[in-house]
């Protein structure tokens, strides 16, 4: 039988603001335990949260952000459950009436297609604290610096079919909240969490099947393998006759696998009701269209773009739109150079192996975008040749000069083009490989196609890489087909 | 001194008749000589109170004090204030040391008001009698063998008493009003949102206020206007200018309209206290006041959406009180069920965890549209209700409780308990405000007559009841309890 993946991502965004969602306590990530926690963020008796307005904002952009319905009136629900790192025995989130409305996300796929994910809503909410379980001899420790920490619990239609589309999806959300500026999107420490729905069905069914929920996966890589783990277990479950049950699961990296952590009849009663502290989020018109107008160039936007108006691949736009760092060192060195596939080729080509052999990320480059620009105009002018430019690009790379013409210059890598100098070094070089030129004046022309190599390679030698390789190819075969 | 009004204390203070240290240290005298009996206070802050009537002396000898500034109160047990136990009567915070003041503390004690204490009350302001509170019963300066009322019951005695000449009290359903109804005293629950919950421990959120409690309408004009106003840490609190309270105390009531809710006077309502309240309303028609029937048809609605609605809201204010952070913590739990588990079951009392229980059903899968919902339909009815009456009359008077004061222990059942709240619970559901004024008594205890507003017409309402006030004594009369020759 064929079986069907049905998945559905429930992604917690951390929002990038400097204080947390009902206090004035800072939500910054390390600090000692209990230091960024104010007696609202305890839940002490009395106290009482005051909504910060630049949360709203922040969700109301990632609304825009994905052409989502952003409700006017919006409102907050009290989730009660008792856990210790939840201070006041419920969690104030959205459960009725979310601030963000349905809205979709497009995701590229590895053969370059793209498909649209819907998102079914989005939603506020306040972060729990943290349960320490080590270090306390056989006690929990409680950190309370991120409660009350705010998030946005991005929820998906279960329109995705592979633990590819997944990450994907997680990929895609996480390029927007970024480009947005609303989360610095730092999966490390926490700034997206993702909670994944799973059910297979055999292809070509309707109904969905029972759904397991895997919580708390907190890598691109760890979705990827806790939806695939999580795959073959339900096919495997059902293909021997076993059912799956309705279930929440966590998936342990170590062994790679998911485990059963609470069925359906163990789930709590949430008791959802309206938070009576809170009034009613109520969005005028103008607050929603100042936010839109503000919103910077989304990265569909801009793929769309780069593949329209700059002529590139569906591959290179997506890559190169894929995080705002990338987008914005792109268009600088484009703008810089002028053309723009000579900019997508070096910022993927050299550039990225560069930063990849280094550990580096695009916005720490120690080769500004400005520089890299200016090295491609000196290879569109044929001031120099493509391998005097890799030189050129290690020299700006190593701190060796400030601009790619310094470096030239100081290097002596400009490129010759004078017929005449070319001339002279070939001369000295068929002077110098008798033994060579014997043998190529000996072979047919399959075998001559080759051995060329030798003799430019020899010529550049001599011209320290600054021939032009085009003319010393163009001249090699006219005097050695004359010998 | 201790039988004088806020306002004649603050001019007493300010010709220098006495200093705020003598008036503090004889109050405090009379709190450790009566108190043992009448338990109306959890704590007493005597060396804090002190320090403070000190500040408000130097600062009135140096031409710095406002017009409170001096002047004794007491603040119900529900308030936080730093560094001073923090209880809302119950075991379950009878360790809890707040690290903070409660908005309404900080706006008085920035007035120079002294607190002399900390009053007692029903746990978690459960209650209307004052016996659910972890420190033993409130008794009634008037009658020693009846209830103060509750749940600000501690505040109602102290001042009834002379103990202290004003109190901050709470009114979810009647808190204030009928406490101040049995003891004889005036209070005020103003508009859901005139004054700040911030600091006050919840537990009904969408009806708690708090409100003053005092010995005249013009007293509690004075310190409604020290503690209302907006504060950016209660969302819920309004935006909405201040007026000077005093400002219209004394114009005329000539061409007042009343209406007397005609289900404010049937059955279930005492005789004595019907009587009362009918003499009060012939007084205000002698003051040029038109009177005239009016009808709220769903107010025997409001006690069944209240016990919905306040439960629901309290089972969820009150799941902080895990024996986490703060607060009672049960001896070597085994595991963490454990704790949570004896941790409540010791902590709370038998009516919290009776509300507690009902709030978490009402809020249950299966239950919510039954209960929760329906119950703020209901809400919204009854709130149409004053709406459309406030069409038609200035103001609505009728009795603040069906009886005077009952006997402690008198009522072991709690729904006979909750139908005494049948005249002041509709008031909260529906955000107005309502004072209570003495008007007599039955059977020796007095009787509070409550006078109801229009949103945001506590100026009115303090009007009414401060000329009601010029023109009887209901309110000056005082116990025998406490008398220095008694």
């Amino acid at each position: 039988m064929q079986w069907e993946a049905v998945i559905g991502l429930e992604v917690h965004v951390q929002l990038a603001t400097q204080s947390k969602i009902f206090s004035g306590a800072s939500t910054a990530f390390g600090a000692e335990p209990n230091t960024q926690a104010c007696a609202v963020d305890l839940g002490l008796p009395g106290v009482l949260p005051v909504l910060n307005e630049a949360a709203v904002a922040m969700a109301v952009q990632f609304g825009l952000g994905i052409n989502a319905e952003i409700p006017e009136t919006s409102i907050f629900d009290r989730k009660n459950y008792f856990y210790p790192d939840l201070p006041k025995g419920y969690q104030t989130s959205q459960m009725y009436h979310p601030i963000v409305g349905p809205g979709e996300v497009e995701i590229s796929l590895e053969d370059g297609s793209t498909k649209r994910v819907r998102v079914h809503h989005a939603h506020l909410e306040e972060d729990a604290g943290k349960s320490l379980h080590e270090d306390f001899h056989g006690m929990t420790g409680i950190d309370l610096n991120r409660a009350g920490t705010p998030l946005l619990e991005i929820v998906s239609e279960p329109d995705m079919r592979s633990a590819k589309e997944a990450v994907a999806y997680i990929k895609a959300l996480h390029s927007i909240v970024t480009y947005l500026g609303i989360s610095d999107g730092n999966m490390a420490e926490g700034s997206m969490r993702c909670d994944v729905n799973v059910s297979v069905r055999p292809k070509g069914q309707e109904t969905l099947g029972t759904r397991a929920e895997i919580k708390n996966v907190n890598s691109f890589r760890f979705v990827e393998k806790a939806i695939a783990y999580e795959i073959e277990r339900q096919v495997e479950l059902i293909e021997e006759g076993g059912k799956v049950v309705q279930e929440t699961r966590l998936y342990d990296p170590e062994a790679d696998e998911t485990r059963s952590m609470r069925t359906k009849e163990e789930a709590n009663d949430y008791r959802y009701f309206p938070c009576p502290d809170l009034l009613p989020v109520v969005l005028d018109q103008a607050y929603v269209d100042h936010l839109r107008d503000s919103l910077p160039e989304l990265p569909s936007e801009k793929r769309a773009r780069f593949e329209s108006e700059l002529g590139l691949s569906a591959y290179d736009a997506s890559v190169l739109s894929s995080t705002r760092p990338m987008a914005e060192y792109f268009e600088a060195v484009k703008d810089s150079c002028g053309d723009a596939k000579l900019a997508a080729n070096w910022v993927q080509g050299e550039l990225a192996g560069q930063l990849n052999r280094e550990n580096l990320d695009i916005a720490d480059s120690p080769i500004s975008a400005t520089q890299l620009g200016g090295l491609i105009r000196r290879v569109i002018d044929e001031t120099i040749n493509g391998k005097a430019a890799k030189q050129v690009f290690m020299a700006l790379w190593n701190g060796e000069g400030e601009t790619a013409d310094e470096v030239i210059e100081a290097k002596g890598l400009k490129q010759v083009t004078d017929t005449g100098a070319i001339e002279a070094m070939i001369d000295q070089v068929i002077a110098d490989s008798p033994v060579q030129v014997a043998q190529y004046v000996e072979a047919d022309e399959a075998k001559r196609g080759k051995m060329i190599g030798y003799f430019v390679g020899q010529v550049m030698k001599a011209s320290r890489g600054t021939a032009n390789p085009q003319q010393v190819n163009a001249l090699l075969k006219q005097k050695l087909d004359q010998s | 001194m201790h039988d004088k009004t806020l306002t004649e204390l603050a001019t007493a203070l300010a010709a220098g008749e006495f200093s705020s240290r003598e008036l503090t240290e004889s109050l405090l005298a009379r709190i450790e000589r009566l108190d043992g009996e009448l338990n109306s206070f959890i704590t007493v802050t005597a060396e804090q109170a002190l320090q403070a009537a000190d500040a408000a002396d130097a600062a009135r000898a140096k031409g710095e004090a406002g017009p409170l500034a001096g002047l004794p109160l007491a603040l119900k047990d529900i308030f936080c204030t730093r560094g001073v136990r923090t209880s809302c009567g119950s075991k379950m915070l009878d360790n809890f040391v707040s690290p903070y003041d409660a908005t309404v503390v900080e706006k008085l004690a920035a007035a120079g008001t002294i607190s002399l204490g900390k009053t007692n009350m029903d746990e978690f302001a459960m209650g209307s009698s004052n016996e659910n509170s972890h420190y033993g019963p409130v008794k009634n300066p008037w009658d020693l063998t009846a209830v103060p009322g509750g749940s600000s019951g501690g505040s109602a005695a102290a001042v009834a008493a002379g103990l202290v000449p004003a109190a901050l009290g709470t009114d979810t359903g009647g808190s204030i009003r009928q406490p101040a109804a049995f003891c004889g005293i005036t209070g005020l629950k103003p508009t859901y949102g005139r004054v700040s919950r911030y600091g006050m421990v919840a537990y009904a959120s969408s009806l708690d206020q708090a409100g003053p409690m005092a010995r005249s309408a013009e007293d509690c004009a004075l310190l409604l206007g020290t503690i209302a106003g907006h504060d950016l840490r209660d969302s819920t609190s309004v935006a909405r200018g201040v007026p000077d309270y005093r400002a219209e105390l004394e114009a005329s009531l000539s061409g007042l309209k009343i209406g007397l809710p005609k289900e404010y006077f049937g059955d279930g309502l005492a005789p004595e206290v019907e009587a009362a309240v009918r003499d009060a309303i012939k007084v205000y028609e002698s003051l040029g006041a038109s009177v005239r029937e009016v009808s709220l048809p769903h107010t025997d609605l409001a006690i069944p959406a209240y016990y919905v609605i306040a439960p629901a809201e309290a089972s969820s204010n009150l799941s902080r009180y895990d024996g986490v952070r703060f607060g009672h913590r049960c001896e070597n739990p085994a595991d963490l069920e454990d704790l949570y588990k004896r941790t409540r079951a010791e902590g709370f009392g038998d009516e919290v965890k009776r509300r507690i229980l009902i709030g978490t059903h009402t809020l249950s899968e299966g239950f919510f549209d039954a209960y929760y919902k329906k119950a703020q339909q209901v809400r919204r009815l009854i709130r149409q209700d004053f709406l459309d009456a406030f069409e038609d009359v200035d103001v609505l008077m009728g009795p603040a409780s069906p009886t005077p004061a009952f006997d402690l222990g008198a009522k072991k059942d709690p729904v006979s308990m909750y139908l005494q709240d049948i005249y002041t619970i509709a008031i909260n559901l529906a955000g107005i405000p309502g004072i209570s004024v003495p008007a007599g008594f039955a059977s020796g205890r007095p009787v509070g007559l409550q006078i109801l507003g229009p949103h945001f017409a506590e100026q009115q309402l303090l009007n009414v009841a401060h000329q009601f006030q010029q023109a009887t004594d209901w309110h000056r009369r005082q116990p025998a309890f406490g008398k220095e020759n008694a």
